[in-house]
């Protein structure tokens, strides 16, 4: 089934609920993602985006994930 | 062997790895064409695994990196990151630095060639 930019945004906000989330995208299969939150601080780019792929809860998963592409940025606020 | 046996002995045994949708001379994704293009770019020399031949490794290197995507670059056997990760460090120049501490060759007047078309 395919997922909206909405749904994303939803799953990131509950492990991140202070994060500023910003994504893109509309065709149901790819998308790009950029998640600002306090939480990465002191983390390598490595750990940032586990942890986002951790809130997606196994949709970028397998060969039938729902989340074909996913463009991903992370960062700690300025 | 089982996978993680044969995906340990790759990265042991190469100094660059990718593990890619496709070859590096034929990708079959754009994520994975877009980091073989840079280290290509770059005059890189690295063992291209392609995923797609082989459910096992593709399945198993995602649990071996704890990583969900492909493409996945590993450098002297260390897992470096995906597609966005290999991107933001090419523009930023750390991919140039851990290369050269890698003692890994690569070009660097085509990592500023790189980097100049994408200011």
């Amino acid at each position: 089934m395919p997922i909206t930019a909405h749904e994303i945004e939803t799953l990131l906000r509950e492990s991140f609920p202070q994060a500023k989330i910003t994504v893109q995208g509309d065709d149901g299969a790819h998308f790009a993602a950029e998640v600002i939150d306090e939480s990465f601080r002191g983390l390598n780019r490595v750990q940032q985006q586990r942890a986002v792929y951790t809130a997606l809860k196994g949709r970028m998963d397998g060969s039938h994930g729902e989340l074909h592409a996913l463009a991903l940025t992370t960062k700690a606020p300025a | 062997m089982t996978a993680k046996d044969q995906i340990q002995e790759t990265i042991t045994a190469n100094d660059v790895v990718l593990f890619m949708k496709g070859t590096k001379s034929m990708p079959q994704c754009g994520f994975s064409s877009r980091v073989a293009g840079v280290l290509n770019f770059m005059g890189v020399e690295f063992a291209d695994v392609n995923v797609l031949a082989d459910e096992e490794i593709r399945q198993g290197i995602k649990e071996f990196s704890d990583w969900p995507t492909i493409p996945q670059l590993y450098v002297k056997g260390e897992f470096v990151g995906g597609c966005d990760i290999i991107t933001e460090m090419t523009l930023s120049g750390e991919l140039d630095t851990l290369f050269a501490d890698s003692g890994v060759t690569f070009d660097k007047d085509a990592a500023e060639k790189i980097r100049q078309a994408n200011a």
